[in-house]
């Protein structure tokens, strides 16, 4: 089993799960047993993959060469790995969740749903494991265009409408100033490719730095940024499963993925740092963060108060890139883990709720903890990482990020985080106070304990229990980071 | 032996299977005849293509008379490129027409179309062969008449003003092209291209000339459908047969942007053609209106045929807006857009055609649901329409950023920035239809019926092709640079 | 005066070619349109053969005496054109049969109109 081999299986397992799926539609346990073990197939990939890292490989595969000095290239470095573990390992867990839930529900066209479910999979792979900007554009756009039908799943005139502003600001984005940007790029520096310490040095500078990154970042319309994030909220429309895939799995992923690499590989930390071209993506991100948290105040549908809430995390790690400092990417990168663990938590929560009780609406929840504590203790645990707190790993992340800021002598945005997090009390709290201090709405005396079904309620408190652990291992996760900040 | 002959073969071979057909009249053996001649010249070109590649350029002496008294044939790297691909297209549409034509066309006149499009393929193929101007022109003739015979065969009764109106803008332009010709042998004295290229500097600042360029621009741009000469496109493309529009979109306004690639890089220079003019700016600015105001029009179409139609014009403007920059990167995108356009219309087209035999038309009332009834034949259009908007992975995608990387060279930013714009035009009517497809419900009482396999096939090998060339670029767009820098004269 | 003279064929042919081109755009009659565009096809082929005669010179066959020869090609070229412009015109004529079969009328506004009240 060669190194290139697992590097192509990456993509290769998802991609053959969805073929299988297709084929076993009509016999639902096997179709779903093809799922899974596509999943712990693909995790185990990854690890072998994260064992070369960790004995000094360097992984590398080219495909073939599509444009001059652009090939289809992949390759394995400590962000990308990150991703890559990240998606592969909660792909598992969101498969259970997916299973309990679309039966739960006895939702129409499972196949097509596990079908797209995988293909986005793989194209997230695809995105993780770039060696260069075309291979990751090339499978950034058939993400959005895989996870389209899953957005659009319940085909009703809602989620037609809600698809058009997904597909629309998405396509609009990648191909209206993403492209551009990537092919100025191209015709600047003749390459596209990865490399550290940026490859723009000493080629671009000034007022074309900035507009670069500029037409960069708000072209990387999965990140979310003000003004693109409207996608994300009209996504909700999707069945849960879909938003926790979306939100923490893959999509949102791959955008503060995408900023990241090009932050260290394509501009250079160095060159950020010493032309202060990124000073301005602070502040839009800080910007970003505290408005989106407004926003998720005033939401009273539990899925949107948490998209919201997405926007606002995800600018967390814009914020760390464009500090570019070592402990700012170290911030982001980590984020982009304990922000999937929190979220997913969340989002599973949400729909185990939806499940359950048929409630979407915040304000309905009262007293839920009575009939269902196990989901909404999770959901505390979630929102306690998120905010920051200790014993959870979002507080690892908000630390670098808070290092961060005082790195870049950014005061500002040091008092921008500090209240957002205050926001993010404000608006994930009282649903667990009053889930569990209230009384409900119709009370009437003692209420049963009804719990989400099984497959859906274990995936959750894996993934809370995940935020737990990861506080106590994510020294690990900086080891892991430190070499691409030069440490 | 044959070798040397193949050149003539090229040619000869569809236009005596015309004639044959007329006499075999029978079903069976005309179709039979026609695909094994259609085939049999698809692998012609693809020897010449190889052969070019390998060995240089071709000249081939019809009849033996030497140039440039005889008429030559010359096969650079460019003409082997746009045989192939015509030809290809000939061959996959005829293998697709029997089942469609036997719903569209009367079947007692089945030997008389089929001559007749045999004869459209020996014109359009002898138009990229020839290296001798005025048998460019009769060559264009002989494919533009049978080409409104061809589309006047359709089922709708427009399909006959559609024809006549393409008859009228088609001489008119014919005739342009003719005085363009003739102006040019009173200046020079010769008909041969090469031989003009040579003669032609020294009397370039004649009126004549000038007025001789003028005259055959003009007649070219109505030919292939250049916004604002474009009005006959629409019609003709709508109510042409299927197979006839597939056909028609593949090839004829193709190898118009052949020839005046031909004519503005090997008979007259850049020096001649764009550095004495403003030619450069009058064809960026024709283009992109093309594009903005064909790409807008389409929006608003009911009937998809007529919506991939106006597509077609905005397609155009592309190509010409890679002429336009003149570098080897602006030819290679025009260039290899001619191919991936090629594949790309010519499958959505033959989609159509699938949709038309089995839900009865194209407007869009009639595809409500379609993506349930014939998932195939609807995945197939919309893997072309998301090339039609250039998203990585397909062959559209390849032509847009050799476009956008030539209008970056060529230092204007704001043109490639419109080009993307305009790729988010082709979004909302693709996606027109995809809604409509996919998230109408099926009349009542709809079952799943697909197109018959004679149809899919050659609907999905042009469609596959457009996938795999999105990704395997050296072939197509290898040679197309190959090509270009051919004709801007740079060695290799 | 004798420039405008001595060119006098191409103002023929320009008389006849606007003559032509002017009756294919202003004429609702398709039949008329079809003779508009064989009178701009004519002055065409004027313009090639007038400018293959020379000053002087005589039939281009090679006979003692004679050094001045008219330029036969004009000619030969023009023969192609004209059977071309022959064909354009009956397929244009046998098109016209046609519509007026399935229309009732070979007046363009009339067509148009029938086609729009579809």
């Amino acid at each position: 089993m060669t190194v290139k081999l697992a590097l192509v299986l990456a993509l290769a397992i998802p991609a053959a799960a969805a073929l299988a799926v297709a084929l076993l539609r009509r016999w639902p346990n096997i179709r779903e047993a093809a799922t899974l073990t596509a999943g712990v197939l693909l995790f185990a990939d990854v690890l072998y993959l994260a064992r070369e890292i960790g004995g000094g490989g360097a992984p590398d595969v080219e495909l073939i060469e599509v444009f001059p000095g652009l090939p289809l290239a992949f390759s394995l470095e400590p962000l990308g790995l990150l991703f890559a573990l990240i998606a592969s390992g909660l792909w598992i867990v969101t498969s259970l969740y997916s299973i309990g839930y679309m039966r739960a529900r006895n939702e129409t066209s499972q196949t097509r749903f596990y079908v797209y479910f995988a293909i986005a999979i793989s194209a997230t792979m695809g995105i993780a494991l770039a060696r260069n900007l075309l291979t990751l554009f090339v499978f950034y756009e058939i993400l959005t265009l895989s996870t389209y039908p899953l957005v659009t799943h319940h085909r009703t005139e809602n989620a037609r409408r809600s698809g058009r502003v997904y597909l629309g600001v998405l396509l609009t984005t990648s191909i209206g100033m993403f492209l551009l940007a990537l092919t100025w790029t191209w015709w600047r520096t003749g390459t596209l490719e990865f490399t550290p310490g940026g490859i723009l040095a000493g080629t671009v500078e000034g007022p074309e730095l900035i507009v670069l990154l500029a037409v960069f970042a708000f072209g990387t319309g999965k990140a979310a940024l003000m003004p693109f994030h409207r996608w994300l909220p009209a996504a909700m429309v999707a069945p849960t499963p879909v938003s926790a895939l979306l939100h923490a799995v893959a999509v949102v992923k791959a955008g503060v993925f995408t900023i990241l690499k090009i932050v260290v590989y394509i501009f250079g930390i160095d060159l950020l740092t010493d032309t202060g071209a990124s000073v301005w993506l602070m502040y839009v991100a800080g910007f970003t963060i505290i408005a989106a948290s407004v926003v998720a105040l005033g939401k009273d549908n539990l899925k949107a108060r948490l998209a919201y809430s997405t926007i606002s995390q995800l600018a967390y790690i814009v914020l760390g890139a464009a500090l570019a400092t070592s402990a700012g990417i170290i911030g982001g990168g980590m984020h982009m883990l304990m922000h999937a663990f929190g979220k997913i938590t969340l989002f599973f929560c949400a729909g185990a709720i939806y499940v359950t009780t048929h409630k979407t609406k915040i304000s309905e929840m009262r007293g839920l903890g009575r009939a269902m504590p196990v989901t909404l203790f999770a959901f505390l645990i979630g929102s306690l990482s998120l905010i920051g707190l200790p014993p959870f790993g979002g507080s690892w992340s908000k630390w670098y990020l808070l290092l961060g800021t005082a790195e870049a002598h950014q005061a500002v945005l040091m008092g921008v985080l500090l209240v957002s997090s205050l926001l993010s009390v404000a608006y994930l709290m009282p649903v667990v106070v009053h889930g569990f201090f209230s009384a409900p709405d119709d009370d009437s005396g003692a209420v049963a304990i009804k719990e989400a079904p099984a497959l859906c309620l274990v995936p959750l408190c894996f993934t809370a229990l995940g935020c737990l652990v990861w506080f106590f291992f994510a020294d690990a996760i900086r080891e892991l980071l430190l070499p691409i900040v030069g440490g | 032996m044959i070798r040397e002959q193949l050149p003539a073969l090229q040619i000869v071979l569809p236009l005596v299977a015309a004639p044959l057909c007329v006499i075999l009249r029978r079903r069976i053996p005309v179709l039979g005849l026609a695909i094994a001649v259609a085939w049999t010249t698809f692998a012609i070109a693809v020897a010449l293509l190889r052969q070019v590649l390998a060995d240089g350029p071709i000249a081939y002496a019809l009849g033996g008379w030497a140039p440039p008294w005889g008429i030559e044939y010359r096969i650079d790297p460019l003409a082997a490129f746009v045989l192939m691909f015509v030809s290809l297209i000939g061959a996959v549409t005829l293998t697709y027409a029997p089942r469609s034509l036997a719903r569209e066309i009367p079947s007692d006149r089945l030997h008389l179309f089929i001559a007749a499009f045999l004869l459209c393929l020996t014109g359009l193929l002898g138009i990229v062969i020839s290296g001798d101007l005025f048998n460019v022109f009769v060559f264009l003739e002989i494919s533009a008449l049978s080409s409104y015979v061809l589309i006047a065969m359709g089922r709708d009764r427009r399909a006959l003003t559609a024809a006549f109106q393409y008859l009228v803008l088609g001489t008119i332009g014919a005739t342009f092209i003719l005085i363009g010709i003739g102006l040019l042998y009173a200046m020079t004295g010769t008909l041969n291209m090469a031989d003009m290229a040579a003669r032609l500097p020294e009397v370039m600042s004649t009126r004549t000339v000038v007025a001789a360029l003028g005259f055959f621009s003009i007649g070219l741009f109505i030919k292939m459908a250049l916004f604002p000469l474009h009005i006959w496109l629409p019609n003709a493309y709508s109510y042409a047969p299927s197979m006839v529009t597939a056909f028609l979109a593949g090839t004829a306004t193709k190898v118009a942007v052949y020839v005046m690639l031909r004519f503005t890089f090997t008979v007259t220079n850049i020096k001649m053609s764009f550095g004495a003019s403003d030619l450069g700016t009058v064809l960026i600015g024709l283009s992109l209106a093309g594009i903005f105001v064909a790409s807008t029009v389409a929006i608003f179409q009911r009937d998809v045929k007529r919506l991939l139609a106006y597509s077609s014009v905005a397609q155009i403007g592309y190509m010409v807006l890679g002429i336009s920059f003149a570098s080897v990167t602006g030819l290679t995108a025009t260039i290899v857009h001619l191919f991936n356009h090629a594949l790309i219309k010519g499958g959505l087209f033959l989609a159509m055609g699938c949709f038309a035999f089995v839900a009865g038309g194209t407007r869009l009332e009639r595809l409500h649901g379609i993506g349930k009834t014939m998932p195939w034949t609807t995945f197939a259009w919309v893997l072309g329409g998301l090339s039609l908007i250039g998203v990585p992975a397909t062959a559209g995608f390849v032509s847009k950023m050799y476009l956008i990387r030539a209008a970056l060279e060529a230092g204007v930013w704001p043109v490639a920035a419109m080009i993307l714009l305009s790729s988010l035009l082709a979004l909302v009517y693709v996606w027109r239809v995809v809604e409509v497809a996919y998230f109408m419900p099926a009349p009542e009482g709809a079952e799943r019926r697909e197109a018959p396999l004679s149809m899919l096939i050659p609907t999905w090998l042009l469609i596959g092709a457009s996938i795999v060339f999105g990704i395997w670029t050296s072939a197509s767009a290898g040679i197309a640079a190959r090509a270009a820098e051919a004709l801007l004269g740079i060695a290799p | 005066m004798t420039t405008v003279l001595g060119l006098f064929n191409y103002w023929v042919v320009i008389v006849l070619m606007m003559t032509g081109f002017y009756i294919v755009i202003s004429r609702n009659n398709l039949i008329k349109k079809v003779i508009g565009l064989n009178i701009f096809q004519t002055s065409v082929f004027l313009l090639y053969i007038s400018i293959g005669k020379l000053e002087g010179g005589t039939a281009p066959i090679i006979e003692p005496g004679f050094d001045r020869y008219s330029n036969p090609l004009p000619s030969v070229l023009i023969l192609t054109a004209i059977v071309v412009g022959v064909a354009t015109t009956s397929v244009a004529l046998a098109l016209i049969v046609r519509i007026r079969e399935a229309y009732g009328t070979v007046e363009e506004d009339e067509i148009l109109e029938i086609d729009g009240a579809e």
